[in-house]
């Protein structure tokens, strides 16, 4: 498919950022974000293709605007309601429960 | 939740979550509540890529084809095949393919559309790695991305860059430095770095003669 996400020779996004001693994870959420992927992966629901391809769903401006495991979080919030393993209504309803008074 | 546990409280001044960490707690909540994911699943998980897959992986295999030139003839045929004699298997690393660099051929590795990379040998890729500017630019100026990465090649010496599929995952084997006559195949894997798998970088010799080696 094309699209954002097919970058090979685009001109234009900047220098490449590199971090000495970079640690695998940057923050908690990104290590749940890794993990719940991986693991509703086993579900057997959907492949590795089927993965990426939810990904590139993402609307380009925001796939350009966002990190690597907002990506894999979009994909995956994305395929969990494609499969009908979660509604759109309750991962928002939880959202929103969290969103009262949650602090880390 | 299950997970309690590893936020961070301590000390740190407490804040809202942020819209991405309630979309992430969300769903790992509601997917651990049906049933759909094992919370110690979770936390293996996690703690297996964290901790015990990672480059050094990809240093043993570096390493013992510099030593054992059978094992690099197999590691050059089949790579899955060799790179498994080493315990290192598993997904994103069904099928391997080696190359090697030479005085007259540089290999690197980009994945121009996703994060495509080997992971039973070097663990998850760098954020520069899955970084749009890498992925845009690996292939329109490789010689360029090298220089900035302080590889500078003659330029006689052919650049090859190898774009990763989800079905094919490529490690560079980067030329044995000099100087490391004799060392160990544990003291050779200790100069192998994760940059030089992925063909940004050459392995620097060693700072000090190794042992054996006349002062």
């Amino acid at each position: 498919m094309n699209g954002v996400h097919d970058l090979g020779g685009m001109h234009g996004l900047g220098p490449i950022v590199r971090e000495e001693n970079e640690p695998v994870f940057h923050a908690e959420w990104e290590r749940r974000a890794f993990a719940i992927t991986m693991a509703a992966g086993f579900l057997g629901e959907w492949n590795i293709d089927m993965s990426r391809h939810s990904r590139e769903l993402m609307p380009p401006a925001e796939y350009l605007a966002t990190s690597y495991y907002e990506h894999w979080l979009w994909g995956l919030e994305h395929l969990l309601v494609e499969k009908g393993l979660l509604t759109k209504e309750e991962i928002e309803a939880r959202v929103a429960e969290l969103r009262k008074g949650a602090v880390r | 939740m299950s997970h309690e546990h590893r936020h961070e409280h301590g000390g740190t001044p407490q804040r809202p979550l942020t819209e991405t960490e309630l979309r992430v707690r969300a769903l790992e909540s509601l997917l651990t509540e049906k049933g759909l994911v094992d919370p110690k699943a979770l936390d293996a998980l996690i703690d297996t890529y964290e901790t015990k897959v990672g480059p050094r992986n990809g240093a043993r295999v570096v390493a013992r084809a510099w030593v054992d030139p059978a094992y690099k003839a197999r590691l050059l045929n089949d790579a899955t095949a060799a790179i498994a004699e080493l315990g290192y298997t598993g997904r994103q690393g069904e099928e391997m393919v080696v190359l090697e660099n030479t005085p007259t051929v540089h290999n690197m590795v980009v994945c121009t559309l996703c994060s495509c990379y080997p992971w039973p040998v070097l663990g998850l890729p760098p954020v520069w790695y899955k970084s749009p500017p890498y992925r845009s630019r690996a292939v329109l100026d490789p010689r360029g991305v090298l220089g900035e990465f302080g590889v500078a090649l003659p330029d006689g010496v052919e650049v090859r860059v190898w774009d990763s599929t989800s079905e094919v995952r490529y490690l560079v084997l980067p030329e044995r430095p000099p100087g490391t006559e004799g060392m160990s195949e544990g003291e050779l894997a200790a100069l192998v770095t994760r940059d030089s798998m992925i063909g940004v970088a050459r392995v620097a010799p060693p700072v000090r003669p190794a042992a054996g080696t006349p002062a």
